[in-house]
């Protein structure tokens, strides 16, 4: 007997949970035969994900880094066992094959394993005792910035998601990503990935939709206090700052190839403090 | 024989009780004894038939159809309110707050923070506000009146052992005695919780009668808290109760009980409002307490009000929100409203 296969919903992630967009519409994602009807975003949604994500932020950055590093290690697990499905996904993309699919898999389960162990690393190369005139025992440290707005890029479709996230994680910041077109499927299965890994519900939310409908709320969102854009234009780019002006917020937009390191793409999300603290002379 | 055991003769003893504690509502003549005792029957009688004609008669009650209220609820709801009539009812919202604090470490700086807020909600933005009241402790009521003179910002306090009601009736009463004098012009009552779950419910009412009458000319808002009454045909009978034992508003509840306001209840209530209205021709106001933190949910309960009782109710007079985080919310969508980006709590000041 032929068995009628269970079909998915494409939906978001937003606050740990899996929601279909509150505006009830869905757009067409990918390629041909391929492609999916995947939730559409609207600006509602994006407020609803700046909410939750604003609420797990203060928990997400007093958790001691070691317990980051161990949540984004679990996350590392969790994409590594579900390789198969997620490159499944991700090789219906035009111009990838299976194999580069599973490779890409493998590769974003690395890159997460690598910056769980940045977690508790990069405070100390960025801390500083500073040298100042005066009875001051003067030093700086890195603190998260807070919520960001992540818009992935366009390629490569997964490991592309990873690296917009993970510095962002690692940092101690709590995250609303935005899917590149023709990733909608893969984002989704990145998400139930990161849902099983012991990440508190709303430090990463993914959202599918059309770009140009939510960046101008993402630009504009007096709540966002970062936002890395990846493949922009010129116009764009101006768009987004002028809109942003307003709230102050840190904008990157990342010039395709030429990728920040890390440890310094951790430090991009991150505020210096310094404290001056009174000594005996 | 005095007329007191004439009167016992004449009476079963319980009726005769009920006088006794109905008699400053009632307002039977201090110098009662001395009048003939011709009049004084005929005058009893006529505080009798009040008494009984004040007290409802709770077995003609309608039973509430708690699917039915599920679904007008659940109808209100999907109403939309957009643009232009949006902004209109969270600025209406503002002005129904009694913006609130009843903590037990509530300091008189947290109250003056308070006040300020609800005199200047928005500062910079006379159009926006001011709140309805402000209500604390009290203890607090003096600072809060001085915090609000010469503004139309009312004073409610708490009061009658606020939020459990269980303490002596006669320090219920110097309470609420003492808060008025301080400077409230309305006092949150609760009722018994104890006395009508046991289904004492005339206790209850001469309760309520002694407290307004402690009140003086302060308004008496009557908290039910129907967290703690179980059923919603229990929520209807208190209503009916407190309306008729003369409160000025009925209210759902202290905020310190789970489940606090919520729309099934507020909607019973209002409906009790609306029947009473008919058949007495007395308005009585509205404010749900506790729970409602969101605009949207705010919205909601105006749909309600709008739709069970009508414009009449829809304003400070009539209808009011006890709420503590609500005034933030209100505020951030009205900036939402007017600048079309979405705000940050970063922006508003914190109380």
């Amino acid at each position: 007997m032929n068995r009628i296969s269970v079909r998915k919903t494409h939906k978001l992630y937003i606050g740990g949970d899996f929601p279909r967009s509150e505006s009830g519409r869905t757009f067409r994602d990918g390629e041909a035969e391929h492609a999916i009807e995947a939730s559409r975003a609207s600006r509602k949604d994006l407020r609803n994900a700046v909410v939750a994500a604003r609420k797990a932020q203060p928990g997400w950055a007093a958790a001691p880094p070691f317990l980051r590093s161990q949540i984004l290690y679990r996350a590392a697990e969790m994409v590594e066992s579900r390789a198969e499905s997620i490159a499944a996904s991700l090789a219906t993309a035009p111009g990838t094959s299976e194999k580069s699919a599973l490779a890409e898999t493998h590769a974003t389960a690395d890159l997460l394993v690598h910056y769980a162990g940045w977690c508790d690393k990069y405070q100390s190369i960025f801390s500083s005792v500073n040298p100042v005139s005066g009875p001051f025992f003067n030093f700086s440290v890195p603190e998260p910035v807070g919520v960001v707005g992540l818009v992935a890029p366009a390629a490569p479709g997964l490991l592309g998601l990873a690296t917009a996230l993970a510095p962002a994680l690692a940092g101690g910041n709590t995250a609303i990503l935005l899917a590149a077109p023709g990733h909608a499927a893969t984002a989704l299965a990145f998400a139930e990935a990161l849902a099983t890994s012991d990440l508190p519900g709303g430090v990463a939310n993914i959202l599918t939709g059309l770009r140009d409908e939510l960046l101008p709320h993402f630009a504009s969102h007096m709540d966002i206090d970062s936002l890395i854009v990846h493949n922009t234009t010129r116009d764009q780019r101006v768009a987004i700052q002028t809109a942003a002006a307003d709230s102050l917020k840190r904008l990157t937009f990342p010039e395709p190839g030429r990728d920040t390191p890390p440890p310094y793409d951790i430090l991009n999300l991150q505020e210096i403090k310094t404290t001056w603290h009174p000594v005996a002379s | 024989m005095s007329w007191l055991t004439l009167f016992s003769i004449a009476l079963p003893y319980d009726r005769w009780k009920r006088l006794r504690s109905l008699q400053g509502a009632a307002r039977l003549p201090s110098d009662f004894h001395l009048i003939p005792l011709q009049i004084r029957w005929i005058e009893f009688s006529a505080v009798m038939n009040q008494a009984s004609s004040r007290f409802p008669d709770l077995s003609a009650l309608p039973p509430v159809d708690a699917i039915g209220i599920d679904e007008r609820v659940r109808r209100a709801q999907t109403r939309s309110l957009k643009g232009k009539v949006k902004l209109d009812a969270l600025h209406l919202a503002v002005t129904m707050l009694d913006v609130t604090t009843l903590e037990g470490a509530d300091t008189p700086g947290k109250v003056r923070r308070l006040c300020a807020k609800a005199l200047h909600p928005m500062p910079g933005d006379l159009s926006i506000g001011p709140a309805a009241a402000v209500c604390v402790y009290p203890r607090l009521v003096k600072t809060a009146a001085e915090a609000v003179a010469d503004s139309t910002v009312r004073v409610a306090s708490v009061a009658t052992g606020f939020p459990s009601g269980q303490t002596a009736l006669k320090d219920r009463l110097s309470e609420t005695r003492q808060a008025v004098r301080d400077g409230a012009t309305e006092i949150d009552m609760v009722i018994s919780r104890g006395l009508f779950l046991a289904g004492r419910h005339r206790a209850v009412f001469d309760e309520i009668v002694r407290t307004k009458e402690a009140c003086g000319d302060a308004h008496i808002k009557v908290i039910l808290e129907t967290g703690e009454l179980q059923t919603l045909d229990n929520v209807r009978k208190a209503s009916e109760i407190a309306m008729a034992a003369g409160a000025d508003f009925i209210k759902t509840s202290t905020g310190k009980v789970q489940p606090a306001a919520t729309l099934n209840v507020t909607l019973v209530m209002l409906e009790a409002i609306r029947d009473f209205h008919e058949r007495t021709g007395r308005m009585v106001g509205m404010k749900p307490a506790g729970g409602i933190s969101n605009a949207k949910l705010a919205l909601q309960y105006l749909v309600l009000v709008r739709e069970t009782l009508g414009p009449a109710w829809l304003n400070p007079e009539w209808f009011r929100f006890g709420a503590s985080s609500l005034t933030n919310d209100l505020l951030m969508q009205i900036s939402k409203q007017r600048e079309g980006r979405y705000p940050s709590i970063d922006y508003f000041s914190q109380d």
